[in-house]
């Protein structure tokens, strides 16, 4: 069991490299550490959000107001840029972070107090977090020119050749890695979702769960839309409109189940990735970029049904030592 | 959803009178006459029964994807890819259009790309056993992908004239309606029937209320969900016929986020996203509130932006408030 569980994530690494390498052949340009790089900063932010939308996943839930509160956060961090570009870049963040934090915090309140399924609750704010840039900036829109130094260099940043936002989805990621794997809480989340009935008589409370969820998820939003703005220079309406769909497929693609309680860390940075490297290499293989789409929902077919083969093989098993003993009696 | 409700039979007849005022579609009625005063009251030109008619445009199409959807919904299913099969079957229009097929052909193709998308959502769906949620996400972006690959940057826009007139024409002069209302008032009442009022529809409840227990009861769940996904597909090609008709032209982004707004139509006429409850009436009460509040707010010139963060609040407010109010009276 545990091998098997192994190379699911191992199997998905391989694919990845056996791509990466077959379009090294075709394109030797995609392979330079400089182009790997690129493609490592481009995919940072699909990876956080990935992540927050696990955990989200993990409880049964789903999130789909992540790229609303992505650009509202983004909006309203550049507009303070706008208006006070000196201030300390941490500023910016800060009130990046606090504006998703408060936007997950509605969306937790709304779940977790008034048990309204999730999918209801964060499509109706889909739609009033987007609608909400507009009332606030009047429909205008910030500029690069516009946004101040500060603000824009913090994410160009690097650091052993890569960007403050390899950095920082790092950081997130061994945060969340941390969270789920050693805590109490994180635990509960994966009990949550793998049999919600049982974790109630273990005593772990889904709602107190669920509001955490959702509030990590909106503070993880928060700072991506920061780092969102930040990279390409322009916050409106508009920005990463659409995407929550690209964050639950790099979830999917990553062997997370939707049926709740089934997902990692490394899976699901390695579903992100795979997007990443899909997006990236089909300028270099001179392949028209409205393949992209189509690209990409063949993919996550494939991942799913993959996905089911491998959940059919045995039950859900939350320990790790139970895990072993389930091994070990096969 | 809690789960007292689920237990309870969903569309069981209403015994007393706090249980009828209490029901979902009274509150819907009485919030569809609140929208058609309130219009009323702040544009004078609401009332004009030219613009009722053009307002049919905005919503006919997606009301009648919505009725497929609603019955998806009622048997624990999902299909995010309506919106990305409208593409696919006003593309495959377009392309008949272009070859010059004849009239009767081209009405067809839309309808046929449909069932063709949606028997593929059911396959996965039903046959592999895969979640509809996930499913059908993949499934959009390939849809909405094969559009755009064809498609490119380009747009289809020469379609013949006895085409669009079906899309821009009224049906009946006096009172003025358009083919895509009637055709939605026509599917509606059918929807009606079939889901209240036959043994077929009584098992769509049984499916949603415990789909083991119905598969043990001899209902072939599974047949029954793959039939309901090619008939969501079948509508959304029939929409895509229409609407193509009516703006005369296939982009790749067409009806782009339209997925959203029929799920929002469904939720908000009372169908629990949790399979089991819902009714047609509620559906189509709903589909009039959501498109006569964008009509009377677009008449009053609130741009659609702000009008999606209006009937985003609306949602949430309109399942939150009876819950809330349950509470507050005690109510269970």
């Amino acid at each position: 069991m545990i091998r098997f569980l192994k190379q699911r994530e191992g199997a998905l690494g391989i694919i990845i490299i056996l791509m990466v390498a077959g379009i090294g052949v075709y394109a030797p340009a995609f392979v330079s550490p400089g182009n790997i790089i690129r493609v490592l900063n481009d995919t940072s932010i699909l990876a956080m959000l990935a992540l927050a939308q696990m955990m989200v996943i993990l409880t049964r839930g789903i999130d789909l107001s992540t790229a609303s509160t992505l650009a509202l956060a983004g909006m309203i961090s550049a507009s303070l840029a706008q208006n006070y570009p000196e201030l300390p870049v941490i500023t910016y963040i800060g009130l990046a972070i606090a504006t998703g934090l408060v936007l997950g915090l509605v969306n937790g309140s709304l779940i977790s107090m008034l048990g309204i399924p999730p999918i209801v609750v964060t499509l109706g704010t889909l739609a009033v977090f987007r609608g909400m840039i507009v009332v606030y900036g009047g429909g205008n829109q910030v500029n690069a020119s516009e946004m101040g130094d500060v603000f824009q260099s913090f994410p160009k940043m690097t650091l052993f050749g890569l960007s403050t936002i390899f950095w920082i989805m790092v950081a997130v990621a061994l945060a969340v890695w941390l969270f789920l794997s050693m805590t109490r809480t994180g635990r509960g989340l994966y009990a949550v979702g793998g049999n919600p009935v049982a974790a109630r008589y273990c005593g772990i409370d889904l709602s107190k769960q669920q509001f955490l969820v959702y509030t990590i998820s909106g503070a993880i939003s928060g700072v991506c839309g920061y780092l969102w703005v930040s990279r390409y220079g322009v916050a409106y309406s508009e920005i990463a409109s659409g995407y929550e769909l690209t964050v639950i497929a790099a979830c999917v693609i990553g062997g997370v189940s939707i049926a709740g309680g089934v997902g990692s860390v490394p899976g699901t940075l390695l579903g992100a990735l795979f997007l990443g490297v899909i997006v990236n290499a089909l300028p270099v293989m001179q392949i028209t970029p409205f393949w992209q789409m189509a690209i990409s929902g063949a993919v996550i077919l494939a991942a799913v049904v993959v996905n089911a083969r491998a959940e059919k093989r045995g039950v859900k098993l939350i320990l790790p030592e139970a895990r072993r003993a389930a091994g070990a009696a096969k | 959803m809690n789960l007292p409700q689920r237990q309870a039979v969903a569309d069981a007849a209403p015994r007393r009178l706090s249980d009828w005022l209490l029901r979902w579609e009274t509150i819907l009625v009485a919030l569809l006459v609140l929208v058609i005063v309130g219009n009323t009251a702040i544009s004078p030109y609401f009332l004009d029964i030219y613009n009722l008619s053009d307002a049919t445009y905005n919503f006919s199409e997606k009301a009648i994807v919505a009725l497929g959807m609603a019955l998806l919904i009622i048997t624990r299913e999902i299909d995010l890819s309506v919106a990305a099969i409208i593409a696919v079957a006003s593309l495959a229009t377009g392309l008949a259009a272009e070859a010059g097929a004849p009239l009767a052909v081209l009405l067809m193709t839309g309808p046929a790309v449909g069932v063709v998308c949606g028997a593929f959502n059911g396959f996965l769906v039903t046959r592999i056993g895969l979640p509809s949620i996930v499913v059908t996400i993949g499934t959009m972006s390939l849809y909405r992908g094969l559009a755009q690959v064809v498609l490119g940057d380009q747009v289809i826009k020469n379609y013949p004239k006895t085409y669009t007139a079906i899309g821009q024409d009224y049906l009946i002069n006096w009172p003025p309606l358009p083919h895509s209302f009637v055709i939605f008032l026509v599917l509606a009442i059918v929807f009606a029937v079939v889901l209240h009022k036959t043994a077929f529809g009584r098992k769509l409840y049984a499916i949603g209320n415990n789909p083991t227990a119905a598969k043990f009861s001899g209902i072939p769940v599974e047949r029954i969900r793959f039939m309901l996904f090619i008939l969501t597909g079948l509508l959304a090609g029939l929409a895509a016929t229409l609407l193509t008709a009516r703006i005369g032209s296939t982009r790749p982004n067409i009806a782009l986020g339209w997925e959203l707004e029929i799920i929002t139509m469904v939720i908000l006429g009372g169908v629990s996203i949790a399979g089991g409850s819902g009714t047609i009436p509620g559906v189509v009460l709903a589909v009039f509130i959501l498109g006569l509040i964008t009509f009377g707010l677009s008449l009053v010139n609130v741009p659609g932006i702000v009008i999606s963060v209006i009937l985003g609040c609306l949602l949430i407010v309109s399942i939150a408030g009876p819950i809330m109010a349950r509470r507050i009276l005690g109510r269970r």
